[in-house]
């Protein structure tokens, strides 16, 4: 399980204050669940999924991991202790190729042939994609499809994803509903997912509104979305 | 020869016995093995230090070996290396230089391999320099290559130095015969208190003729590096030069890319790109467990690849 006590996270402004992006948060999110973290733009929601990860670190506050403290812990060790993030963006890199990456993500030798099956999982066709540098030559939605592969690759207790839906096509964004479909149909593993988007919604067990750096609404799914899609009501979160 | 040279040879040719082809072994200045075949002769110069090699024209699918080997430490030498490739030939020309010092002199490899390429021939050439040892005697390797590239020929050149070299300075000048084509690839990383220097020279002076130079280089801790591209299109003829350096450390590097168009249908390009390591992309490679100096040794490995 995954519990935010208190978390709370401040960036130096302009006017040598403090601005708070994240204010005081308490989450606690089950094990084998799909939660879709969801708000208004600029509200804090990726903040909250680096601090997850150790991309970035709190002021104030911790995160407990299967009730270990990881607070202190960095990218690598929280990694390792079976924690993965899907970047918004992903990074390109020269020099390194699909398999490379997959492999890494693996955490041991693949063979091409099962490489290729976790780059077939998210639409791409294995063999024209497994050597090629991961870099400028492919598309946003061709970055974005390797990038979940080495999440399914990593296949961790949980897993992050920021906006796994931003700068991809319709056709790359109706494959990958069907990516959490599955990942959430075996109910191995808990995924978290920033997200905007109805159908992520709703294919999610819980949903937390987070708005102006702090949790407006969490529950489950049916009662909160009915709220968030009603046009007058949302307001009452994103005011 | 011993343990030492062998391991030189492994590490710049890939050579764990003698190879297939025509090859000359040359450790500690002499020349300690060579094999021949019948459309490869390899010929010792008698004015000078160095060896000719023939390519009769229409040999294909062969390969010659000449790697150096240095173990003596103070040795110094200067070799010349000449290459006569007939026309119509397809053929792999492996050399490279492995320097092992643990003495406290300099070690010195100087050679300048020159390559008189016919036409419709197709040459690929392979250069590795290694050096290895810790005695305090600089391990120097100044390579010069000279390529006359016949009509319609086409030569990929292909040059490595990863490790322990302390001082290089490389130049390669080649001249472009009409429709004939030239791609050299390099691979660089230095690292300690090295100094390596490129320095390229193309002339394109037959119409149709092309060029592409990409060099690929880290500098780590204290080294240095320099850079220096020119492309002279004289033809009808495309040019492009591409310098994509990692800085690390206190490292120094220096790109000066000179393009010039001598005719109205010269198309030439220059892209030079220096800078550290992306920080996404070690985050990147932590969030799938790496630790921060194994992400850096990855994405150097990669780049470098």
């Amino acid at each position: 399980m995954l519990e935010l006590k208190n978390l709370s996270f401040q960036v130096p402004d302009a006017n040598s204050s403090k601005k708070e992006i994240i204010k005081n948060i308490n989450l606690k999110l089950k094990d084998h669940t799909f939660t879709v973290i969801t708000g208004p733009n600029g509200g804090g929601k990726s903040t909250l999924a680096k601090l997850i990860m150790g991309m970035e670190m709190p002021t104030d506050g911790q995160i407990l991991w299967n009730g270990q403290d990881i607070t202190a812990l960095n990218v690598t060790e929280r990694a390792k202790l079976g924690i993965s993030f899907a970047f918004q963006q992903p990074v390109r890199f020269k020099g390194i190729k699909v398999k490379d990456l997959i492999t890494l993500a693996a955490g041991e030798k693949l063979s091409t042939s099962s490489a290729c099956e976790f780059l077939s999982k998210v639409g791409l066709c294995a063999r024209d994609y497994i050597n090629r540098d991961v870099d400028g030559s492919l598309s946003g939605g061709e970055l974005k499809r390797i990038e979940i592969a080495t999440i399914i690759a990593r296949n961790t207790p949980l897993s992050v994803f920021d906006e796994p839906e931003a700068g991809i096509d319709l056709w790359s964004f109706n494959n990958l509903i069907k990516v959490f479909e599955e990942m959430h149909e075996k109910r191995e593993n808990s995924l978290i997912i920033i997200s905007h988007q109805e159908r992520i919604l709703n294919i999610a067990d819980e949903v937390v509104v987070i708005a102006d750096g702090s949790v407006k609404a969490q529950g489950a799914r049916e009662d909160i979305l009915p709220e968030l899609l009603n046009g007058t009501s949302s307001c009452k979160f994103y005011q | 020869m011993d343990q030492i040279q062998m391991t030189l040879l492994e590490q710049i040719a890939g050579l764990h016995e003698v190879p297939a082809g025509a090859y000359n072994i040359r450790a500690n200045g002499e020349s300690v093995s060579r094999g021949t075949t019948a459309n490869i002769d390899i010929v010792t110069k008698e004015d000078k230090q160095g060896i000719d090699i023939v390519i009769k024209p229409g040999t294909k699918k062969e390969s010659v070996h000449i790697p150096v080997v240095l173990s003596q430490s103070g040795l110094k030498e200067m070799v010349y290396n000449d290459f006569f490739v007939g026309d119509d030939c397809d053929v792999t020309i492996i050399a490279g230089c492995g320097i092992h010092n643990g003495g406290d002199e300099a070690s010195k490899h100087d050679g300048i391999h020159s390559f008189f390429i016919g036409k419709n021939s197709h040459v690929r050439y392979v250069e590795k320099h290694y050096g290895s040892g810790d005695g305090k005697g600089e391990r120097i390797m100044n390579p010069e290559t000279v390529v006359e590239l016949g009509e319609n020929s086409f030569m990929e050149m292909e040059t490595v130095q990863i490790r322990g070299v302390d001082s290089t300075k490389r130049n390669t000048s080649a001249t472009l015969a009409a429709g004939a084509k030239l791609i050299i690839t390099e691979r660089l990383m230095t690292h300690g208190t090295q100094t390596a220097e490129s320095y390229f020279k193309v002339d394109m002076n037959g119409e149709g003729s092309s060029t592409n130079l990409i060099s690929r280089s880290v500098a780590k801790e204290d080294s240095t590096q320099l850079f220096v591209s020119e492309i002279n299109g004289n033809n009808r003829c495309a040019g492009h030069s591409e310098c994509d350096a990692i800085i690390m450390d206190r490292a120094k590097i220096a790109a000066v890319p000179k393009i010039t168009a001598n005719h109205l249908d010269a198309a030439l390009i220059h892209e030079a790109a220096i800078g550290k390591i992306a920080g996404e992309q070690i985050t990147k490679l932590m969030t799938l467990g790496l630790t921060e100096a194994e992400a850096e040794e990855q994405i150097v490995n990669g780049f470098l690849r």
